[in-house]
């Protein structure tokens, strides 16, 4: 069982959770008609073995999706973030310095202001 | 042919004479080479779709020169940690010509080997639980048929005389409805068909090296030009790679970039040796369960699921599958409940884009690319090897191989035979 340390609700096993894809790359502007970059970034994967940025949904828990850094060989975690834009800015302010030790910045976080609360807070462990 | 001659055929008449004579006269199956420092043709990856490849490079094409390079010991990849099941009941056009294509090259390969494959034809038998499923098991069945590819679609009467010792409760949660059989398809011994492609390959002159890592490639003037390895650089103009689990990293050092890959583990099991209890290949898949078992010769039911569903290269697997598996087995089989798992393993898939492979070309000159097997490699062995011999002795793909090219996604003729779309985990 992995265990992902979710921002909004504690340690968790990985089977709350539904593994999206891959997070690392951006997909083109809607109104960018080149087929070459909607190509690359649908369907090409750098497919690393070592550390991979991935998306996972909390679908059993808090339903955020949350941006994991994780070792495709080890499986360990190094990170995991919300993926959302506003909630990922809330969380690298506070996180620059918990990086060195990752597993503390939960404790950390600033609870988002728009999340859901009540679902945030039932889910909180 | 000098290698040939040295090769003596496996035989009733062989086996006497070696009896009679204290079983003295043996010889190894295949060599154990050491690599030269170059060879016409260089096959990365020593599982079975490599050893064929360098068998068919062989026999059917006359490229004798041939090394075989592996970075373990063959074998010891996926093809050792699958569940053995052939068969070639598939829907779309790419698909189907070449599963068919591979089940024929199968029908006939013991005797083509002069080794025993312990090819089983015991029939695949897909149940199916809602009208939906249903339907479209009828619409498979009815494509199948059309391309000349052997089914039969069975009511819940015939699947209870065929397979008796199911759930068939009316008060089961999922109640069988029914079943697809395709009676050709069935189950093979892996490591056998990894040795005797391994023997046959030899005997026509094949270097088979193990041990043997590649850790970079050779470009010169645009084209390949070989490999370096941990054994010394081995030069050739025509390079195949066979890697499947691992064709991201390869690929990424041959310089071909990004590909349509994601590596992702599949697992699976094996119970205790138990009596003949499972004639057939049984698959279920009620609502959004995934199971699927048969018995090997030895007495273990062999059986799997779906993949973990996160990347890994690691070649172990996880909890939740295992639970799930056995929830799967005790809805369908619950004979199955006291009978135990022996051991459980995963192996390195390549999940491509659309759930189909290549054999195809590279942009690089020289370089020939077979991946992207997702959890169907084992079956596709002798077919793969069959087509992707052709690609690289030719330049050029065989009608049969040629919609499985790597370009396909830029083109937008994606061969996504469960409809997935571009979601590795989801084929």
């Amino acid at each position: 069982m992995l265990r992902i340390e979710c921002p909004f609700c504690g340690l968790r096993n990985h089977n709350e959770f539904t593994y999206l894809e891959d997070g690392s790359g951006e997909m083109p502007a809607l109104d960018n008609i080149d087929g070459e970059a909607w190509y690359e970034a649908v369907f090409l994967r750098d497919n690393p073995r070592g550390m991979h940025i991935e998306d996972w949904h909390h679908t059993q828990g808090c339903r955020m999706v949350l941006r994991v850094s994780r070792n495709t060989l080890t499986h360990q975690i190094l990170s995991v973030v919300p993926s959302h834009p506003d909630y990922k800015e809330m969380f690298s302010d506070s996180a620059k310095s918990a990086n060195s030790a990752p597993k503390s910045a939960k404790a950390r976080l600033p609870r988002p202001k728009s999340a859901k609360s009540k679902s945030a807070k039932d889910g909180r462990g | 042919m000098d290698g040939k001659a040295r090769v003596k055929r496996y035989s009733a008449l062989r086996i006497i004479k070696e009896g009679l004579s204290g079983h003295k006269g043996w010889q190894p199956a295949w060599r154990d080479a050491t690599p030269k420092p170059a060879y016409d043709v260089i096959v990365i990856g020593g599982g079975g779709h490599g050893l064929a490849t360098a068998y068919y490079l062989a026999s059917i094409h006359g490229i004798k020169n041939v090394a075989l390079l592996e970075k373990g010991w063959i074998g010891g990849g996926n093809s050792g940690r699958n569940t053995t099941i052939v068969r070639s009941n598939y829907s779309i056009e790419g698909n189907t010509a070449f599963y068919e294509h591979s089940l024929k090259l199968w029908e006939g390969l013991s005797q083509e080997l002069n080794y025993n494959v312990m090819f089983s034809q015991r029939g695949h038998l897909s149940l199916f639980f809602t009208p939906g499923q249903r339907d479209a098991l009828a619409r498979r069945y009815n494509i199948m048929r059309l391309n000349g590819i052997d089914g039969e679609f069975l009511n819940r009467d015939q699947v209870q005389k065929m397979v008796p010792h199911l759930n068939y409760s009316e008060d089961s949660r999922f109640p069988i409805m029914g079943g697809f059989l395709q009676p050709r398809a069935g189950t093979a011994r892996h490591d056998a068909v990894n040795w005797g492609y391994a023997r046959a390959a030899s005997a026509l002159g094949v270097d088979i090296i193990q041990n043997c890592e590649v850790t970079g490639f050779i470009h010169e003037g645009g084209k390949i030009q070989g490999v370096e390895t941990n054994r010394g650089e081995i030069r050739a103009e025509k390079i195949g790679m066979a890697v499947a689990g691992s064709t991201s990293l390869l690929a990424k050092m041959a310089g071909l970039g990004k590909l349509p890959i994601e590596s992702h583990k599949l697992q699976a099991f094996v119970s205790e040796p138990i009596k003949p209890f499972l004639d057939t290949v049984l698959v279920y898949s009620a609502y959004n369960g995934h199971f699927y078992i048969s018995q090997s010769d030895k007495g273990g039911m062999v059986f799997g699921g779906d993949l973990d569903g996160y990347n890994s290269y690691a070649q172990r697997g996880n909890l939740p599958i295992y639970t799930d598996v056995a929830g799967c087995a005790m809805n369908v089989m619950p004979a199955l409940g006291r009978v135990k798992i022996l051991r459980q393993w995963a192996g390195i898939m390549d999940m491509s884009m659309d759930g189909s492979p290549f054999i195809a070309k590279t942009d690089i000159d020289g370089l020939y690319l077979n991946a992207g097997w997702c959890y169907g490699g084992f079956k596709a062995i002798p077919g793969s090897g069959w087509c992707f011999a052709h690609t690289i002795a030719n330049d050029a793909p065989h009608e049969i191989n040629s919609p499985l090219t790597l370009d396909r996604f830029r083109q937008g003729r994606q061969i996504d035979e469960s409809g997935h779309g571009p979601f590795p985990k989801a084929h």
